[in-house]
């Protein structure tokens, strides 16, 4: 049996390696067990490759004395996140990765008796901008052209996206009314899929974050044609932003990090520094601009002021698609 | 001639000392998690993740895929031993699994999941290295009319049997199905069937609760009624010669199985939303309605451990193929690799496999490497996974009801899944009185959740119109065959009607 010891000895090492916790100099509150790191959207989407990507930042530089453990709660467009963690019995130890479902979820979901201020503000680690995406066999290479496409079917020109209600479904509703187009819209369970199923070609376009929709536009598959962000991205020079072309829009996904309802101020305030490190890593810096995030860096009042307005501005959004 | 020199190198990566040593740990590491219940290969990679930043990329995501790969091995272990899935890929390895080690053949029941296990691996690799690129572009044509198809496609091989009770297999599948439609609904947002409005109701049931409740707790109530206590305690040893025999007979009796499962699984494996879990079961329909044993299955039937487990670790290896080409996961696993490759700062996607050759083939190399590797460590640990059975079954009956509730806790850390678990362990054991099938029920809530939201897209794409399942390409042939399927067993009920002609059916 001396392969079984072996292999059992090396077991138990990387076991203790794993769960070693490191430990860090900061002063006043630490930690005192694992970190619930919940991530309100499921393994693979936008949302958790940030999550990962953060986790392992802070694990790289040692920023935690307890290690965080990814805990992906994506039912219910983040609902089944939203309800755990403003139920935790352990506000210090439990912080949540956002998108923007953060704000719409609540409100269509009335019943959960979830308000959004009730949760600690930590850190907003950038907005992820939307971008109309078309397969490159259509032949479409403008907005223009794309307009006239979509006129011309008459009601079948097919688009997907997220789920009804979130993100992708608020952006081209907002395309459909300001353009008065007739767009079939399917629903999808995340944006791996949608981008999936455009390169695919089983739907005819698409407004994947640039993230999702990356690995296809380098290979020369998708075109980007509008931008929904304030400013052109860097990334897409030629590409005018919905903004230029006359329309007071933009639309963003929120990349934040919040604590538990009921947080204490030292516990928040030794996570914000942690994520100010984060944020501030060579990183995170990096990923913001391969993925093209934008930096929305704010003190901790300025999210919640944030929060006011994105509600309120979801709240329109959200009327004007009938939910 | 060109892939076969990239793959040499691709194995000389993975046979450097460093990503050897990495292999084997992580390959040990997986067997375990596998065989844990609660803890899957998902678990596993999450869990690890952030420890592979000491090594570069290529070494990695060998650690990550070698636990991948022994996990799909471990997890027949708990299902074989103690009738609980070891994980979710693991529970169609249960229906057969858990009656051939009651018969005392547990060491044969072991060894045909490790050597389906490798066959399907192995054959899984072979196909991902000679065509990938190729079938990349054949898992972008399956959108949701095909996926659908493909579904329907498996509940038909489940109703088609024609042995088991047919309106209690409907009833089976129709009550999985609608455990499968509780939670929020994908398409409109809104909640389902939160029954008494508790919250828990809310994130849908998972699978594995149903598996843990079904399989623990229910078979261990049901050999407790049927036994009295008085488990007639077959003592199984392990030699060296008798593991050969088992070996032989594995192969003799599971070929077919092997076969099945290793080319369904990967094909499973390859489509989007799919994975390894409805391709085992799937692999086991599949086996079950092609036997020419059909009877057996679900008493011991060699096959039936034989498809499920060289489907689960085909579909492993195959769900890397849309990782690798496209950036799409083709399972919950790959999804944190996927995760993993942007922190390690790769981009995955269709230039992957021309700009980080190294990456990529080492990875390939080391599919081969870790698989004997499993197959190896795999074997060397059955005499101790034997020995648990040696326990008189008054002492496993409390040990199963315990990992099956911590393994319910560990999953998702929710007191309201134990429920869940102890109300399904109930439920089970009264519906298995009853003669109703459970299997049925298990395939339902694993491809329900599939089927109906691509069943709701397809109808959105047609504009409501029902014909798109006929005139695709792909998803016309598929539905018509699944049709006939379900057809066969109306034509069956129909044939005892008149006795006279043919005598004694």
């Amino acid at each position: 049996m001396s392969i079984t010891k072996r292999t059992f000895l090396t077991l138990t090492c990387a076991a203790t390696l794993a769960v070693t916790p490191v430990v860090s100099f900061a002063q006043g509150w630490e930690p005192r067990r694992p970190i619930d790191f919940v991530i309100m959207a499921g393994p693979g989407g936008g949302a958790d490759q940030i999550a990962r990507f953060i986790q392992s930042v802070a694990e790289r530089y040692d920023l935690t004395s307890r290690p965080l453990v990814p805990n992906n709660q994506g039912g219910g467009s983040g609902a089944e996140a939203l309800l755990s963690v403003s139920g935790t019995s352990d506000p210090d130890h439990t912080i949540l990765v956002t998108l923007n479902s953060f704000f719409t979820t609540p409100l269509r979901q009335a019943n959960l008796g979830i308000d959004v201020q009730t949760f600690t503000p930590i850190a907003m680690m950038g907005v992820d901008p939307f971008v109309l995406w078309v397969h490159v066999d259509s032949g479409i290479t403008s907005f223009d052209q794309w307009l006239e496409t979509v006129r011309g079917m008459n009601g079948e020109y097919v688009m997907g996206g997220t789920g009804t209600g979130q993100e992708d479904s608020i952006v081209i509703a907002f395309l459909s009314g300001a353009y008065d187009l007739d767009i079939t819209y399917i629903p999808y369970d995340g944006g791996g899929a949608v981008a999936r199923d455009l390169a695919g070609q089983q739907i005819m376009a698409t407004v994947n974050n640039p993230a999702e929709a990356k690995g296809f536009y380098e290979a020369g598959d998708f075109v980007p044609l509008l931008a929904f962000s304030d400013e052109r991205l860097p990334a897409f020079p030629d590409i005018p932003t919905v903004r230029e072309l006359g329309h007071d829009f933009s639309y963003a996904n929120q990349r934040a990090v919040v604590g538990a309802p009921g947080m204490s101020e030292e516990a928040a305030e030794y996570y914000r520094a942690v994520f100010t490190q984060v944020y501030e890593s060579e990183e995170w810096q990096g990923y913001l601009e391969s993925e093209s995030l934008s930096p929305l860096w704010m003190n901790a009042d300025e999210q919640r002021a944030y929060w006011t307005t994105q509600v309120e501005a979801h709240r329109e959004l959200l009327a004007a698609l009938g939910q | 001639m060109e892939i076969l020199g990239l793959l040499f190198d691709g194995v000389l990566i993975a046979l450097q000392p460093l990503n050897l040593v990495l292999i084997l740990v992580g390959v040990t590491l997986g067997l375990f998690i596998g065989a844990m219940p609660g803890l899957g290969s998902v678990n596993g990679v999450a869990i690890l993740l952030p420890i592979t930043f000491l090594v570069p990329p290529t070494g990695a995501i060998i650690f990550l895929a070698a636990i991948y790969y022994g996990a799909m091995y471990g997890g027949a272990i708990s299902s074989i031993t103690l009738g609980i899935p070891g994980a979710s890929t693991a529970v169609a390895t249960t229906f057969d699994g858990r009656p051939l080690a009651m018969q005392g053949r547990a060491s044969l029941a072991l060894v045909t999941a490790a050597v389906a296990s490798f066959v399907g691996g192995t054959v899984a690799n072979i196909i991902f290295t000679g065509f990938a690129p190729l079938l990349a572009g054949v898992a972008l044509s399956f959108g949701p009319p095909e996926i659908f198809a493909l579904m329907l496609l498996a509940f038909a091989t489940f109703v088609g049997l024609g042995t088991d009770d047919i309106p209690k297999t409907i009833f089976s599948i129709c009550f999985g199905l609608v455990l499968g439609a509780i939670g929020f609904d994908q398409i409109s947002g809104a909640p389902r069937l939160v029954l008494f409005d508790i919250n828990g109701f809310l994130q849908g049931i998972g699978f594995l609760v149903l598996a843990i409740g079904v399989y623990g707790i229910g078979e261990m109530l049901w050999t407790i009624e049927q036994t009295r206590g008085e488990v007639e305690n077959t003592t199984p040893k392990m030699t060296a010669k008798g593991m050969v025999a088992d070996t032989a007979e594995a192969t003799r009796k599971g070929w077919k199985g092997m076969g099945i499962g290793s080319l369904l699984g990967f094909f499973v494996g390859i489509l989007p939303a799919a994975g390894a879990t409805p391709a085992a079961l799937m692999a086991y329909g599949v086996a079950k309605m092609t036997s020419r044993r059909p009877q057996n299955f679900g008493r011991g039937e060699v096959d039936g451990i034989a498809a499920p487990e060289a489907a689960n670790n085909s579909a492993s290896t195959g769900s890397m193929l849309p990782m690798l080409t496209l950036g799409i996961p083709g399972s919950p696993t790959t999804a944190i690799l996927l995760g993993g490759m942007v922190i390690w700062g790769l981009t995955p996607g269709p230039r992957l496999f021309i700009e980080e050759t190294e990456f990529v083939w080492g990875l390939i190399g080391s599919f081969y490497v870790s698989n004997v590797a499993a197959l190896l460590i795999n074997l060397a640990f059955i005499p101790v996974f034997i020995w648990m059975l040696r326990m008189p079954f008054t002492i496993l009956a409390p040990v199963i009801f315990v990992l099956s509730v911590i393994g319910g806790y560990a999953a998702t850390r929710d007191m309201f899944d134990i429920w869940m678990i102890l109300v399904f362990g109930l439920g089970a054991f009264v519906l298995r009185r009853l003669d109703y099938p459970l299997a049925p029920a298990v395939l339902a809530i694993v491809l329900g959740p599939i089927a109906e939201p691509t069943l709701r897209q397809s109808l959105l794409l047609s504009q409501g119109d029902p014909t798109i399942f006929f005139t695709r390409p792909i998803a016309g042939p598929i539905t018509v065959v699944a049709i006939i399927l379900i057809l066969l067993p109306a034509l069956k009920l129909l044939r005892p009607r008149k006795p006279g002609r043919d005598g004694a059916a």
